[in-house]
């Protein structure tokens, strides 16, 4: 049973359509696993059996059926951040103020999964609505690396990558907003891909930062990745924001060359800051890639080191004004307070929302009131389109950019939860990228001296998706690291 | 350093949040959004006269549908989560004073 869980997505998804494998089979070892390994790790913040073996029952009567009922997922074990709203299941962002949310609609990125015949195992640890970089700021308490369970796996998505490289699930969703995809794979020694905003639908996906938020997927392989973006991706008219353009067959085009591809390299991203083994790794994967043929060119991203500033500015702002709906009124915890109407929404609010989600909520309340907007809020949207200039220009001359993903691995929990500046430092290279309006993938490109794994992090054009991963897969077809934790 | 915020000024940025803190609390929000402020001047170094605020992710261009009726979620469900309710709408403490 346990090897059914080791498959990659696309294994088990060749397997499955052959019949050498049942849906239901494959369902029931990921709910063991699940129930043996997940209590070390709590990645899983609530695990729906009964929609899974219903899931699994219903894949098996297409693969039966055969021909055009069979859909590109079928069958496949999938789980799902806790800030994707699921009809009818309970759906939290890992927050006390929505402790009881149990929505009435589906959301798209969600729906979509499960109309591709996707089984779907649970919901899966995070921080609270996806403000946080270490998975600890969570209701549910925090999740665990696998590599080394006294430490964090990343955040905000920790439970999605989690549960990946434990192999608690073929794959996963979550968003990234400032890295929340990126740096939890690559401290979690997986692949993970933050489409261009734009590219995924983000109806019924809980809002964090409107302007930033994107829905992306975490696997074991590039493959992998590319069909669960193929599977998600696409205009919705539920979100004016998603884009018409048609979405590429990803799967279908991986061709794995490197031999004339024009790689960038920012020396902005190579200062001190950044752990020397993981300095090392990347260099020695980048040499590789030259050796396999890329063009390795060195460029200047110069506005890099403004954006953590201009991120913590503009997140949490947009975000002060997203958390506005919490007020205990229509759904979530309420609280009553002393007296009336406004009472009741300070007490649910300061009851409900955890201490980091107050202090964005502050900070963005500060950065937006009167006399502080143009300040901060317009400044730092001057210096973001400062930013994507800079890549605007780079991508003049080449195809992708190479970077480490995090400057440092897997920190200790509570190493870092009394200085938020300090946990705001750590998202330095994922950052740009959503201010930036691109793409960015992660891939697992060796551990350090204490076994813990080192991302490496591509980087491609708006809606160049189709282009970035089959860079990404032939890094990872000739160079990549394909090491698992021992649990 | 140069603190940007006392603590009358937390308290007021906390009223305009709707959310409410000890005094403790207080005092280390007021230190931790004052070290984070610090940080932001940094984008002071940059001049930005003339450069353009990128306020929409996408390029947007107004987008018109038909104005046509759809079927929205049934009351019932509207109202399944909604901690308090009388009569089919939510049910909320007393907003005006009885004088």
């Amino acid at each position: 049973m346990k090897e059914l869980c080791s498959l990659s997505l696309s294994q088990a998804r060749e397997k499955l359509l052959k019949r050498e494998i049942g849906a239901e089979e494959i369902t029931r070892a990921h709910l063991e696993r699940i129930a043996e390994i997940d209590p070390k790790l709590n990645s899983y913040v609530l695990v729906t059996p009964e929609r899974a073996l219903a899931d699994a029952c219903e894949s098996e009567r297409r693969l039966a059926a055969g021909g055009a009922q069979v859909r590109p997922l079928e069958g496949c074990p999938i789980a799902l951040k806790d800030i994707f709203v699921t009809k009818d299941i309970r759906s939290t962002a890992a927050s006390r103020i929505l402790h009881n949310f149990i929505p009435p609609y589906e959301g798209t990125p969600s729906g979509k999964l499960a109309e591709a015949g996707s089984v779907l195992l649970g919901k899966l640890n995070m921080d609270e609505f996806a403000m946080g970089s270490s998975n600890e700021n969570s209701a549910f308490g925090p999740c665990r690396n696998p590599w080394d369970t006294t430490r964090i796996p990343g955040g905000s998505s920790g439970g999605s990558a989690v549960a990946v490289a434990a192999e608690l699930c073929l794959a996963s969703l979550g968003t990234d907003t400032g890295g929340s995809i990126r740096q939890p794979a690559s401290l979690c020694g997986i692949v993970g891909l933050r489409p261009t905003y734009g590219r995924v639908s983000r109806y019924g996906v809980i809002a964090f930062a409107s302007s930033l938020d994107q829905v992306g997927p975490f696997a074991r392989t590039v493959t992998d990745a590319a069909h669960m973006l193929k599977a998600i991706s696409g205009h919705d008219p539920h979100d004016s924001t998603s884009v018409n353009t048609p979405v590429p067959d990803y799967p279908a085009l991986l061709h794995g060359e490197l031999k004339g591809r024009r790689i960038g390299v920012p020396k902005e991203y190579f200062v001190a800051g950044l752990d020397p083994e993981i300095e090392s790794s990347i260099r020695r994967c980048i040499a590789a890639m030259e050796k396999e043929g890329a063009e390795i060119i060195d460029i200047s991203l110069p506005h890099t080191e403004y954006a953590i500033a201009c991120y913590y500015i503009i997140a949490p702002s947009e975000a002060s004004s997203n958390l506005a709906r919490y007020d205990g009124v229509r759904y979530g915890l309420r609280e009553y307070g002393e007296g009336g109407l406004e009472q009741m929404y300070v007490a649910s609010r300061s009851k409900g929302f955890g201490a980091e989600v107050k202090r964005r909520i502050m900070l963005g309340t500060y950065c937006l009131s009167a006399g502080y907007y143009d300040a901060y809020y317009i400044k730092a949207q001057k210096v973001r389109t400062l930013i994507a200039q800079d890549f605007k220009r780079a991508f003049e001359r080449v195809d992708a950019i190479v970077t480490p993903t995090t400057p440092t691995t897997a920190f200790k929990i509570g190493e870092k939860t009394d200085d938020p500046l300090q946990m705001y430092l750590s998202d330095i290279y994922t950052v740009p990228t959503n201010l930036g309006m691109i793409c960015g993938i992660s891939v697992p490109c060796g551990l350090d001296s204490k076994g813990l794994p080192i991302g490496l992090q591509l980087l491609g054009k708006p809606f160049g998706e189709a282009e970035l991963l089959d860079i990404a897969y032939a890094y990872e077809q000739t160079l990549g690291f394909k090491g698992k934790p021992k649990l | 350093m140069n603190e940007k915020l006392s603590q009358d000024e937390v308290r007021k940025v906390a009223r305009l949040a709707r959310l409410s803190f000890s005094d403790s609390e207080l005092e280390t929000y007021a230190a931790h959004m004052n070290g984070i402020l610090a940080y932001m001047d940094k984008l002071n170094e940059l001049n930005t006269d003339g450069v353009e605020a990128t306020s929409h992710s996408v390029s947007m261009d107004t987008l018109f549908r038909e104005d046509q009726p759809l079927p929205s979620l049934d009351r019932e469900e509207g109202l399944k989560n909604a901690p308090e309710r009388r009569e089919g709408f939510v049910k909320v403490p007393r907003i005006l004073d009885e004088h």
